[in-house]
């Protein structure tokens, strides 16, 4: 009992304490708070990476494809397709983009991607990447999203983006009209630049110098009428089978020019977009060089004669802006309709009278029902499929660098933390050594009335495990109230710092992520409890070794 | 009074007692074979100079120090022998202290310091069940040393005088059989002193408790109905007192 009755009257009555209390405290809040954030991010960050590449994926170990999506997805379905909640073909191939931004032509390396919207929906999530889906902001105001959620994902413009267009191409018109052609033919980019608005992005003639040396002849002919200018841009998407670089004749004009082309991309945010800090209030401002309803340039390769790869361009029509958050995808990826993408690449196989007989595709991208049964469904899928042909990967796997790098910085950092704790339980070795030479009368008196050494010494190792509890206790409490306040906690150290301490913009998070493990949180406390506990041993053994006669005579 | 003395076995004796202290280079003899013993319900003082060993031979007798020759017997039973186990038993049931400095817990209010030995001996269950009675207890034995008046104050609130008498009050409350005094007006007025002599004079009348006290003081010593001189670890003389 007076073991009991002395640890909690030591606790109340030594302010040294304290001090390792708040130790324990600050080290025990530190690592929830730190393994928290972490934790949100990597989960965030998984939920991103995985939300583009769906569960499982086979891909062709070449840009060509491997042939017949249909006979693909057939012997998956035979393979696994117990397992499986959807499948998807995609072609995935590196090309460049290229789209004219204030009379200044951008090229831009992208990865190609040519997606089946309604497919590609299943197997991930989508549509809560897309721009016209979110709510954006005009002014400080906050827009309601363009499209509603039950929307399905089409290759449609919305409405918004179809005026902009409109706009656009009456406004190319009009500085058509308004400038003598031959002046145009050689720079007319640096030429119009001043006059222009900044929505004059596909100025046409840009685009026809660039894309086609050489064939100035050409836009020559085409400079006779204004709906020559845009013919030579826009013709080749609608015959199909003709690459974009032969110029067909401008004869074949569309009525209405304004008609989104057959190609449509999504283009991830990051390509298209750069951010300025507002010089009057330092805030981050995005700047968006593309806008949907616009066209932009692509650029890629094909196999042509005898194999030897062949460039081929076309023009493509913005339907949305793709923004996931993982700036490694939307910096880089163009989602673009499946079948116009194969059609350019030559990856439709016709027959005689024109009818597609089969596609090619580079990869399918697999959803399961229940994710852990993804080793069995690679290994089913790899005796379905020739060795060689394929690699067949979870998401994880694709993306093992990454995470494993993530995880290995989360391990880094918690030893580091454990060792803050660790300095606190040295802090508690030193006090209680101070404390049993303080107490060393007080350990004789007990003696004398009849304690043993064994009482003695839980009289200490309780007292540290009651320090290590209540720095524990109070640490859990205020790392999770930290934890739980984090975004308004950083907001009031931006306010104090004058400059941001966690920048949205660059993170594309809308506030700071958190996830709080349960077990997480009990095995900090745990471990602060050891060490504490740990810490007391040698100082009560010392107390408990003390003797008596000794003891009393200490003054 | 010396009626009250049973000529049986003593309740208490220490034999041949050696005992040597090495601090460092010297080696101190303290104890040269000296013995000691005490009959139920006797009161003995022991005197002698400092250094003479007089405090050593109540701690050995009170089992907080081991002769290094020598027996311990209580109730004609070795005792110094005994597990430390057995021997902290023995020191909360048999054997009461007071100190020279009170030695009271500094962070304990009086009453739960004179409810201290029982904690010491009660588990945390037991303890809880009787947790009244005890209280109780306490505080009729510190009623009975004039400090029910100061039960909540702490050891830094209390006198001398008072403190002293706390300090008998939490050697009362196990009922020991004997008390081992250790210079308990030493650091005390003469009158305050006198006060506790006659707290501990009154204990050994009534409760028929064997005191064995150490003393420097002629006058205080003279108050025992035996004194015992020590003199460089050996036993000089045992006088009976005038006094009684």
């Amino acid at each position: 009992m007076y073991v009991f009755t002395l640890c909690v009257r030591y606790l109340r009555t030594r302010y040294i304490a304290l001090a390792s209390i708040i130790s324990v405290m600050l080290g025990v809040a530190t690592m929830i708070v730190v393994n928290s954030v972490l934790a949100g991010f990597t989960s965030e960050m998984r939920d991103r990476i995985h939300g583009f590449l769906a569960d499982v994926l086979i891909e062709s170990r070449h840009t060509e494809g491997i042939p017949d999506s249909q006979a693909i997805l057939k012997t998956v379905e035979d393979a696994v397709g117990e397992y499986i909640e959807a499948a998807t073909p995609t072609v995935e191939i590196p090309g460049l983009m290229r789209f004219v931004y204030h009379g200044q032509a951008y090229p831009v390396p992208v990865m190609l991607v040519g997606i089946l919207p309604s497919g590609k929906a299943q197997v991930g999530p989508l549509r809560q990447y897309l721009v016209s889906y979110q709510p954006s902001e005009v002014d400080g105001r906050t827009m309601p999203p363009l499209r509603s959620m039950d929307d399905p994902v089409t290759w449609d413009l919305t409405p918004q983006a179809m005026e902009r267009r409109r706009f656009e191409k009456a406004s190319q018109w009009r500085q058509l009209e308004q400038h003598s052609l031959p002046e145009r033919v050689d720079r007319p980019a640096s030429d119009t630049m001043p006059l222009t608005p900044p929505q004059f992005d596909d100025d046409p003639a840009v685009q026809a110098t660039d894309a086609a040396t050489g064939v100035n002849a050409a836009t020559d002919a085409a400079a006779a009428g204004p709906s020559g200018a845009e013919q030579p841009e826009e013709a080749p998407s609608f015959v199909d089978e003709v690459p974009l670089d032969i110029l067909s004749d401008g004869a074949a004009a569309p009525v209405d020019d304004t008609a989104p082309l057959p190609a449509r991309v999504f283009i991830g945010e990051g390509l298209i977009s750069y951010h300025v800090r507002d010089p009057e209030t330092g805030e981050l401002q995005k700047v968006m060089m593309v806008d949907p309803g616009q066209d932009v340039t692509l650029t890629t390769v094909k196999s042509g004669i005898n194999g030897r790869p062949e460039t081929v361009s076309f023009d493509a029509t913005v339907c949305d802006v793709f923004r996931s958050g993982m700036s490694e995808y939307d910096g880089n990826l163009v989602l673009m309709n499946l079948e116009q993408l194969q059609q350019n690449l030559g990856m439709l196989h016709r027959d005689s009278d024109g009818n597609i007989i089969g596609d090619a595709v580079t990869s399918i991208q697999i959803r399961l029902k229940d994710y852990s049964t993804a080793d069995e469904v690679i290994r089913r899928l790899e005796q379905a499929f020739p060795p060689g042909l394929v690699s067949i990967k979870t998401w994880e796997a694709k993306q093992g660098l990454l995470l494993s790098a993530v995880e290995l910085e989360t391990a880094i950092l918690n030893v580091l933390l454990f060792l803050i704790i660790t300095v606190a339980g040295f802090g508690i070795l030193a006090i209680f050594f101070m404390i049993v030479v303080e107490k060393t009368r007080d350990i004789g008196i007990l003696k004398s009335l009849g304690a043993g050494s064994r009482g003695i010494m839980s009289i200490f190792l309780s007292y540290g495990m009651a320090l290590g509890f209540v720095g524990s206790a109070a640490g859990v409490t205020l790392g999770l109230v930290f934890v739980a306040w984090i975004n308004q906690i950083e907001e009031a150290l931006s306010w104090i710092t004058g400059r941001r301490v966690f920048d949205r913009d660059i993170y594309y998070f809308d506030s700071i992520p958190t996830r709080v493990d349960p077990f997480m949180v009990l095995w900090v406390a745990a471990g602060a409890m050891v060490i504490a506990i740990l810490a007391s041993v040698l100082p009560a053994r010392r107390a408990a070794r003390l003797h008596p006669v000794r003891a009393l005579r200490f003054d | 009074m010396s009626s009250a003395v049973k000529m049986t076995t003593p309740l208490i004796s220490a034999r041949a007692i050696q005992k040597t202290y090495v601090t460092g280079e010297h080696r101190v003899r303290v104890l040269r074979g000296a013995g000691l013993s005490a009959m139920e319900g006797e009161f003995i003082s022991v005197i002698g100079q400092s250094g003479s060993g007089k405090s050593t031979m109540l701690h050995v007798l009170g089992l907080l120090d081991a002769p290094d020759v020598g027996e311990v017997l209580y109730e004609g039973q070795r005792i110094d022998d005994l597990s430390e186990k057995a021997r902290d038993l023995l020191r909360n049931r048999v054997f009461g202290f007071i100190f020279q400095f009170y030695h009271l817990l500094p962070e304990l209010s009086l009453v739960e310091n004179v409810m201290a030995p029982l904690m010491i001996r009660h588990s945390f269950v037991s303890w809880w069940k009787q947790r009244r009675q005890i209280r109780e207890k306490a505080m009729h034995i510190l009623e009975c040393v004039g400090l029910e008046h100061r039960l909540k104050h702490r050891p830094s609130e209390l006198s001398g005088g008072e403190l002293q008498r706390g300090a008998i009050a939490r050697a009362l409350i196990t009922e020991p059989r004997i008390l081992l005094a250790d210079e308990p007006t030493g650091n005390l007025d003469a009158e305050t002193g006198q006060d506790i002599m006659g707290l501990l004079k009154r204990l050994n009348e009534d409760r028929q408790l064997t005191i064995i006290m150490v003393t420097h003081d002629e006058s205080i010593a003279g108050q025992a109905h035996r004194i015992v001189r020590l003199r460089d670890g050996q036993i000089e003389k045992t006088t009976l007192a005038a006094a009684m």
